[in-house]
């Protein structure tokens, strides 16, 4: 117990930290996730054939690969890219990228992908009448989007969402391979220290745990807000 | 573009490849009997034994296997207790360690997939099974469990699909899979695109064969209820 107390002796505060850095990627990342949603859930919905190809490309080439390998090349080429970019506009300097932004992007890509294809089946089920009828009424097409189908769709959404949120969550100890200090990049900076890993990844164990249990409860909640009236 | 380096990357990821299938392959091997053997204790009456199960797979689903693995290779080693016996020989080993993670992980998800194709059964199947004199134990073997097999097959499909995904954590652990060789391929030359391209084919290419390959097998065993 020592070991955990707050201060200059023990890692509590920097495994606190820690904790919270590790709630702000995954926060950060499922933000990101849903942009990409976003602009890929029509494109899979759409009639054009060309647009269909580069959803499924997008949802297929993400959930096929291992996030691992998503995170190295992120980690490797980020700051190739841009420098690219930057090259382009006269500027021939050395960018670096921070670890924090490199990290939730790249997860922010892989939640991305699982987001779209639960909007997607959120979408596709529900009743045709429903837009049928709000065309009829007049409807315009985003009023419509609005206030008749994410509603509805929110409430079949949540629960899925909740499912990409857990594994968005999980996926953040895969940054640590980028030394940002999150709950594993602590532990094992802990670990090396003390030479006690057996304590403190299974102390992770358990804040991974506690953060998986506690969000569960609160999207509890809120799928019980949406499905008032169902 | 650097299609050479693609063209000679690919041989060398490629055999790295085979180390990625042996992962997977024993992981799920191994997963599957712990699987089974914990959607048994699921639904039992016993609600300590009941309670043991639920405990096990909320453990392993609610954290990330890369935890799992660095818990099994670094921190049992520590026990001095466990350096003295015979299961040293196995837990010094980062490749069976990655083994026992994967397995004890995947196992985790399977008793999950098992106890919910288990308790879809209709009772009827069980009840007539029961009629005819068959013994329990018969029923268990000829009735639940090839058709929970058949119930599960899809979701099990996803699994092996995720599996193979977790099996890159094993770089982590010094072994070099696809994505270890891919990753000492891209820091040594610093081309993370063209190495992109050649490793995440090959794993979309598994993907692709286990997806049809489970589409085979539901198609031939699948039966219309």
């Amino acid at each position: 117990m020592e070991l955990l107390s707050f201060g200059k002796t023990g890692w509590g505060d920097e495994l606190f930290y820690a904790t919270l850095m590790t709630l702000a990627v995954s926060i950060t990342a499922m933000l990101i996730g849903f942009f990409f949603a976003l602009i890929f859930t029509p494109l899979k919905l759409s009639k054009y054939k060309v647009l269909n190809f580069i959803g499924n490309f997008y949802t297929t080439v993400i959930r096929g690969v291992p996030e691992l390998l998503v995170i190295y090349l992120f980690f490797f080429g980020g700051s190739g890219a841009i420098m690219f970019v930057a090259s382009m506009f006269g500027y021939y300097e050395y960018i670096e990228i921070n670890a924090f932004i490199t990290g939730s992007f790249a997860i922010g890509i892989i939640s991305g992908a699982y987001s779209t294809e639960v909007f997607r089946g959120a979408i596709q089920s529900i009743d045709k009448g429903q837009f049928e009828a709000s065309k009829v009424l007049g409807i315009k097409k985003h009023v419509q989007f609005f206030k008749v189908i994410l509603p509805q769709m929110l409430r079949l959404a949540i629960p899925n969402l909740s499912n990409v949120w857990q594994i968005t969550l999980k996926d953040t100890s895969l940054i640590s391979v980028t030394g940002l200090v999150e709950i594993m990049r602590q532990s094992y900076i802990a670990a090396g220290s003390t030479r006690d890993p057996l304590f403190f990844y299974s102390f992770a164990a358990v804040l991974y745990l506690l953060l998986t249990y506690l969000s569960m409860k609160l999207i509890n909640r809120l799928e019980i807000k949406y499905s008032r009236g169902f | 573009m650097d299609i050479e380096l693609m063209i000679n990357s690919f041989p060398k990821l490629l055999n790295a490849t085979l180390i990625t299938l042996k992962l997977l392959s024993l992981s799920l091997f191994f997963g599957l009997f712990i699987g089974l053997g914990f959607a048994i204790l699921r639904l039992s009456k016993n609600t300590f034994i009941n309670k043991f199960a639920y405990c096990y797979s909320y453990i392993f689903r609610g954290t990330p296997l890369l935890v799992q693995i660095f818990i099994i290779y670094f921190g049992l080693g520590q026990i001095e207790y466990l350096r003295s016996t015979v299961l040293w020989i196995v837990l010094k080993e980062p490749y069976w360690c990655a083994i026992i993670a994967f397995a004890l992980n995947t196992g985790a998800y399977t008793s999950e997939i098992l106890r919910s194709a288990f308790q879809t059964i209709k009772p009827g199947l069980i009840e007539a099974g029961k009629s005819l004199g068959l013994s329990s134990k018969i029923i268990f073997y000829k009735i639940q469990i090839p058709i929970a097999i058949r119930q599960s097959l899809p979701a099990y499909g996803n699994e092996i699909i995720l599996m193979l995904k977790g099996t890159s954590l094993a770089s982590t652990v010094t072994l070099m899979d696809l994505t270890g060789v891919a990753k000492y391929i891209i820091s040594t030359t610093f081309k993370p695109i063209e190495v992109f391209i050649v490793a995440g084919s090959i794993y979309l290419f598994m993907t692709f064969l286990i997806h049809n390959l489970i589409k085979f097998l539901e198609k031939k065993y699948g039966f219309q209820t």
